[in-house]
C-alpha cells in the first residue's frame, strides 16, 4: 500500500467551487475512479464499507429525482444509512427556520447533511453554523458543484480516453455552455471548476438570460451560438426553464429554437469531435435536438453514471479526511 | 439646578463656533455659552467635542405594530446612546401613520416612553396605497414633521405630482425613497459581478436613478420641495447634483453603510448586508464620499432598520431588509470620513445636527443661548469595538458587529436631560 | 513509514537476489504441492508489490505444474480500517483492484511483499469477498515481521523475522524497484536475531 502524499483534504464541507483550488478539485476527480469501478462489478457486492454506520440525510427543498437519487445510491455504495426528507421552504412561514430543520437532523446524529435549496447561499450558511459535513446539492443560482465535479470528471474520462494519455487533464480544452445562464448554478460551477482546471469557458444564451458582469468569472460571453461552438471541444446545453417566457426573457421556445438548439444543424459550426452533455432532465428537441442527445458525441448517460462514483468520492473525502490529531508517524 | 459643562471643545454649526467654550444649561434651555463658566453641576468634558444631539431624519421604531423589533422606548434609548436627540419616524407601522389620530398616538407614545425628541412623519397617501392623498393640512396641525410613504414610492407619476404640490403647500416636505420597483422582480442585492458570482436576484442601479430622476421633475413640475432619501448611487447623485445646480429645492441624506461597505459584504451571505437599497460598488462608495465632501449630500441619516434575530437568520433571500444604524453612525462618520480627512469634524457635526434639522425646519440641531438644550458630548478619538449585545436597541442586525471604530458618545443630553449614559 | 533522522539507521540485508528469487521458488512449490486442483487456484497480488510477486509465482507454478494460474491486483483501499477512521490521507495512490476472473468456487491465493498487523490482510479478505465466494483462501507472503494485531497467518512465507515498530523493512522488486532486496533498518539497537522462515 502506498500513500501518494500530495493534497490532503481539509474541508469540512463542499459548498462551492468557487472556493476550492485546483489541487482539491483534482484530488477528488484522481479519488473517483475506484468508485466507478465499485459500480460496475459485475459479480458480487457493489458497495465498499468506507462510510459503515454513517447517517447521510438529504435534505430537499426542491424537487429533484435524479440528484436526489445519485446522492441516495452514493451513500448506499458507501455503505451509509441514508434518508431523504423532502422539505419546503414554506416551513420558514411556519415559523421553522432552516437552521432549526438542521438542528433536528443533527440531534439525530447525521454525518452529512446534502442540501438541495431554491436559495442562494443556503448551503453556506448551514455549513457554517453546524457539525455535519455539507454537500450543497445546488442553491438556487449559485453553485451546483457536485454536478461540475462530475462534468469535469467526464470530460476528463473522454479525453483520458480518446487520446490515450491515462494523466491528461482538462488543460486547453473549450467548453461551450449554451442556454439560460442568469438561472444556472450549473453555469456557475462549471465556469469555476473549469477555468480552475485549465479549461476555457464560454457562455452563450440569450442577452436576457446572460447575467451582467460575468466575464469577471475570467470566461468568454457571447450570443452567436456559432461563435460560441466553433472551437468547442465540448457542447454542453443547459436545460431551459419554460416558465421563463411569460417573464419576457425570451419570446417564443421557436424563437429558441431556432437561436439557441444544439442539433445536427447547429452543430455543423462546431468541430467533428465536440463532445455532447447536458445535466438532465432534457427537454428533448427544444434545447437538444434528440438525435444529438442520443447520438454518439452524446456522453449525457455516462455524466449519470460518473455522477454517482464522484458523489461517493466527495462523501469519502470530507468524511475521512485525515483527523489533525491522530497522523501516523 | 443647573448643568455646566466645561473643558470641551465646542462645535456649534449655526453659529460657526469651533473653539474650547463652556455651556451652562439652566432647566430645558441653554442658558450661555462662554469661557469660565460653572453651574450646580458640572459635566467635565476634557478631550472630547461638545455639540448639538444629533438629528437623524429616517429611523423606523416599528410602533405600532412591530414591537418585537423596537417599540419607542427601545429605539430612544438606541439614539439616546448614539448621540441623538432628535429622531424622524417613518410612517411604515402597522397600521400606518396616515390619520391625525395616528400622529397624536405616537406623540403621546413619545412623550410616556421616550427619552428624545420624536418627530413623526405621515403618509403621504392613505394606507401607503400610493392612491388617494392624505389629510396633510391636520398631519402638519398635529405634528407630522414630513410626509412619505417610506419602503414604497408612489409609483404613479400623477399621484407623486398631486403628493408634491399639496405637501408643499402645507409647508411639509416629502421624503423620497426612490426605487423604480418595475424594474426589479426579487432583487436582493445590487446587480453587478458580485450578485452574478452570488447567484442572487439584483437590483441594478437603474432602480435608484430612474425613480431619483422622476422625482425630481415632478417635484420642478410641482414647484415643490423634495428630499431625497438614502442615495447611494453615483448616478443617482450626479442626477441630484445637476438638480440642485439647476437652483431646484432638492435635498439628499446618505447612510453609513453606503460610504462603508460594498457588495462584496454579502458573500458570506450575512443577511446584516441585506438593506434597500443596497450596498453598491466601489465606484460608488468613492461618489458617495465625494457627494458628502463637496457638500451635494446634505446630510447623514442611519434608516436605522431593527428586526429580530429570528427574521433575520434565514436564507438571504428570504431575509428583510434593513439594518440598524443609531448606534454606530457617528463613529463611521469620524472613523471613515473624518479621520480619513475627507471632512472636518465641523461639516461632520453640521452633517449630523444643524443640515438635517433645516431640511425640515426642525427647530433643534444647534447650540444657541434661549435655545433647547439638545447636547452630545463625544471623544472623537476614544476607540471602540462594536458589540450589538450591547446595543439599546432592540434589533442586533449591524453589519458591523466586530469592527473596532473611533468617536465615542460619552454624554447625550436632551432638553437639559442627561439621557445617556443611564 | 519515514526514516527516523534522530540516530542513524543500521541497515541488515535479509535477503539478497538469489534470496528472493528462491523464496518465491519456494511459495510456488508450497502452493502447487498444497493445492493439487491448481486450474482452480487465482493468486490475488495485493497493491503495490504483491502483484509482481503473484506474477512470478504464476510463472514458477507453470514451470512446475504446466498450469499458469490466473493473476489479479486487490487495492484494499476501500476497505482498510485505518482509510475509514481518517488516519491516512484520502488521497490513496496505490491503484486499482483489478481482475477479469470471477472467484466462486476457487481457491484464492492472496500475495503480499511483507505481512505485520494483519490489517492489510483483514481488508483484502473483506474485498475478495465483496466480489464472490471462493472455496477458500489462502496467504502467501515474502516477508513476515511480526507485530500482529489481528490473528491471520500466512499459508506460505518467505522468511520470518522479528522487528521493533520503529524498524523499517524494505522489499525492492525488479518490476517495481529495479532489483530484488530486502533490508531491515534497525533503529537505535544492537539486531535482533533472525529466526528464519
Amino acid at each position: 500500500m502506498t500513500e501518494t502524499a500530495g493534497t490532503a483534504w481539509t474541508r469540512k464541507d463542499l459548498v462551492g467551487l468557487e472556493d476550492l483550488t485546483r489541487e482539491e478539485i483534482e484530488l477528488i476527480l484522481d479519488t473517483a475512479p475506484q468508485f466507478v469501478a465499485v459500480s460496475a462489478r459485475e459479480s458480487g457486492i457493489k458497495k465498499v464499507p468506507l462510510l459503515q454506520g454513517r447517517l447521510v440525510v438529504n435534505l430537499f427543498f426542491e424537487p429533484s429525482t435524479r440528484t436526489r437519487l445519485s446522492f441516495e445510491l452514493a451513500a448506499k455504495r458507501l455503505s451509509a444509512d441514508s434518508m431523504s426528507v423532502s422539505a419546503s421552504t414554506s416551513s420558514v412561514v411556519k415559523g421553522e427556520t432552516l437552521h432549526d430543520t438542521l438542528d433536528n437532523i443533527e440531534a439525530m446524529h447525521s454525518d452529512i447533511v446534502v442540501i438541495r435549496h431554491g436559495y442562494a447561499g443556503a448551503a453556506r450558511i448551514l455549513a457554517e453554523r453546524h457539525s455535519s459535513h455539507i454537500i450543497n446539492a445546488g442553491d438556487g443560482r449559485h453553485e451546483h458543484p457536485t454536478q461540475a465535479l462530475l462534468d469535469a470528471f467526464t470530460m476528463r474520462e473522454w479525453v483520458r480516453n480518446t487520446r490515450q494519455e491515462p494523466e491528461a487533464g482538462l488543460d486547453g480544452l473549450r467548453v461551450a455552455i449554451i442556454g439560460d445562464i442568469t438561472h444556472s448554478r450549473v453555469a456557475r460551477s462549471n465556469a469555476w471548476g473549469l477555468t480552475k482546471l485549465g479549461a476555457s469557458v464560454v457562455l452563450c444564451g440569450p442577452r436576457t438570460l446572460l447575467p451582467p458582469n460575468i466575464d469577471g468569472m475570467g470566461v468568454d460571453v457571447t450570443s452567436n451560438l456559432a461563435e460560441a461552438i466553433h472551437d468547442a471541444d465540448v457542447v454542453y446545453a443547459l436545460r431551459i426553464q419554460l416558465e421563463r417566457q411569460s417573464r419576457c426573457l425570451f419570446p417564443s421556445i421557436r424563437e429558441y429554437i431556432r437561436l439557441f438548439r444544439v442539433d445536427a444543424d447547429s452543430l455543423k459550426a462546431a468541430p467533428p469531435h465536440a463532445l455532447i452533455m447536458h445535466p438532465g432532465p432534457i427537454n428533448r428537441d427544444i434545447e437538444l435536438a434528440a438525435e444529438v442527445a442520443d447520438g454518439p458525441r452524446s456522453v449525457i448517460l455516462r455524466q449519470v453514471t460518473n455522477g454517482v462514483a464522484v458523489r461517493m468520492a466527495i462523501m469519502h473525502v470530507l468524511v475521512n479526511r485525515p483527523k489533525p490529531n491522530r497522523d501516523e508517524s | 439646578m443647573s448643568l455646566c459643562i466645561v473643558n470641551g471643545h465646542l462645535i456649534g454649526p449655526v453659529s460657526g463656533i469651533s473653539a474650547s467654550m463652556d455651556v451652562l444649561i439652566e432647566g430645558d434651555k441653554i442658558a450661555r455659552i462662554g469661557a469660565g463658566l460653572s453651574g450646580d453641576e458640572v459635566i467635565d468634558a476634557a478631550g472630547c467635542v461638545v455639540c448639538p444631539g444629533l438629528v437623524d431624519l429616517h429611523v423606523h421604531f416599528r410602533e405600532p405594530g412591530f414591537e418585537s423589533k423596537e417599540t419607542i422606548a427601545t429605539g430612544s434609548r438606541a439614539a439616546a446612546r448614539g448621540g441623538f436627540t432628535s429622531v424622524v419616524t417613518m410612517p411604515n407601522t402597522a397600521p400606518p401613520i396616515d390619520n391625525a389620530g395616528m400622529i397624536e398616538f405616537i406623540l403621546r407614545r413619545a412623550r410616556e416612553t421616550a427619552c428624545i425628541k420624536i418627530w413623526p412623519a405621515a403618509c403621504a397617501t392613505k394606507q401607503r396605497a400610493g392612491e388617494e392623498i392624505t389629510e396633510m393640512g391636520e398631519l402638519k396641525a398635529v405634528g407630522a414633521a414630513a410626509v412619505t410613504d417610506d419602503g414604497d414610492d408612489i409609483a404613479s407619476g400623477w399621484v407623486m405630482r398631486r403628493v408634491l404640490e399639496y405637501a408643499d403647500m402645507c409647508g411639509l416636505t416629502y421624503l423620497a425613497h426612490c426605487e423604480d420597483k418595475s424594474l426589479i422582480e426579487d432583487g436582493a442585492m445590487n446587480e453587478g459581478y458580485n450578485s452574478t458570482r452570488l447567484g442572487l436576484p439584483g437590483i441594478p442601479k437603474a432602480v435608484e436613478e430612474m425613480r431619483i430622476d422622476r422625482n425630481i421633475r415632478l417635484a420642478r413640475l410641482a414647484n415643490a420641495k423634495i428630499h431625497i432619501q438614502h442615495v447611494t448611487s453615483a448616478g443617482g447623485l450626479a442626477i441630484i447634483r445637476e438638480a440642485k445646480e439647476a437652483g431646484l429645492r432638492v435635498t439628499c441624506e446618505t447612510c453609513p453603510h453606503y460610504w462603508t461597505l460594498t457588495d462584496e459584504a454579502v458573500t458570506t451571505f450575512s443577511t446584516n448586508a441585506k438593506m434597500n437599497p443596497p450596498l453598491r460598488e466601489p465606484e460608488d462608495v468613492a461618489a458617495i464620499k465625494q457627494g458628502l465632501a463637496d457638500g451635494t449630500i446634505d446630510c447623514v441619516a442611519t434608516d436605522h432598520a431593527p428586526h429580530t434575530f429570528t427574521e433575520k437568520d434565514v436564507e438571504f433571500q428570504l431575509a428583510p431588509f434593513g439594518v440598524v444604524g443609531l448606534e454606530t453612525a457617528l463613529a463611521l462618520v469620524i472613523t471613515e470620513l473624518v479621520e480619513p480627512g475627507l471632512i472636518s469634524l465641523e461639516r461632520a457635526v453640521e452633517l449630523m445636527t444643524s443640515a438635517p434639522a433645516n431640511i425640515l425646519g426642525l427647530p433643534v440641531g444647534q447650540l444657541a443661548e434661549g435655545g433647547p438644550a439638545d447636547v452630545l458630548i463625544f471623544d472623537p478619538k476614544a476607540e471602540w469595538t462594536v458589540e450589538p449585545h450591547e446595543f439599546a436597541s432592540q434589533g442586533r442586525n449591524t453589519p458591523f458587529a466586530g469592527r473596532t471604530l473611533r468617536g465615542l458618545v460619552k454624554t447625550t443630553i436632551c432638553d437639559g436631560q442627561v439621557v445617556y449614559p443611564w | 513509514m519515514a526514516d527516523s533522522d534522530a540516530q542513524s539507521p543500521e541497515q541488515t540485508v535479509i535477503m539478497d537476489e538469489d534470496a528472493v528469487g528462491a523464496a518465491i521458488h519456494r511459495l510456488a512449490q508450497e502452493i502447487a504441492a498444497d493445492n493439487p486442483d491448481i486450474d482452480s487456484v487465482v493468486l490475488l497480488g495485493i497493491l503495490r508489490r504483491g502483484r509482481p510477486l503473484a506474477e512470478r509465482i504464476a510463472l514458477e507454478v507453470k514451470a512446475m505444474s504446466g498450469t499458469h494460474p490466473r493473476v489479479g491486483s486487490l487495492a484494499t483501499t476501500l476497505y482498510r480500517d485505518d482509510l475509514r477512521a481518517g488516519v491516512r490521507p484520502a488521497k490513496a495512490g496505490g491503484g486499482e483492484t483489478h481482475f477479469d476472473f470471477n472467484v466462486d468456487g476457487v481457491t484464492v491465493v492472496l500475495v503480499d511483499d511483507v505481512v505485520s498487523t494483519g490489517r492489510t490482510v483483514r481488508a483484502a479478505l473483506d474485498e475478495v469477498m465483496d466480489y464472490g465466494r471462493p472455496r477458500r483462501i489462502q496467504l502467501a507472503c515474502l516477508i513476515d515481521r511480526g507485530l500482529r494485531e489481528l490473528p491471520i497467518q500466512a499459508d506460505y512465507l518467505g522468511w520470518s523475522l522479528s522487528t521493533a515498530p520503529e524498524d523499517h523493512v524494505a522489499v525492492k522488486l525488479r518490476e517495481t524497484d529495479g532489483e530484488d532486496l530486502v533490508v531491515i533498518e534497525r533503529v537505535g539497537r544492537e539486531s535482533a536475531e533472525n529466526d528464519g522462515g
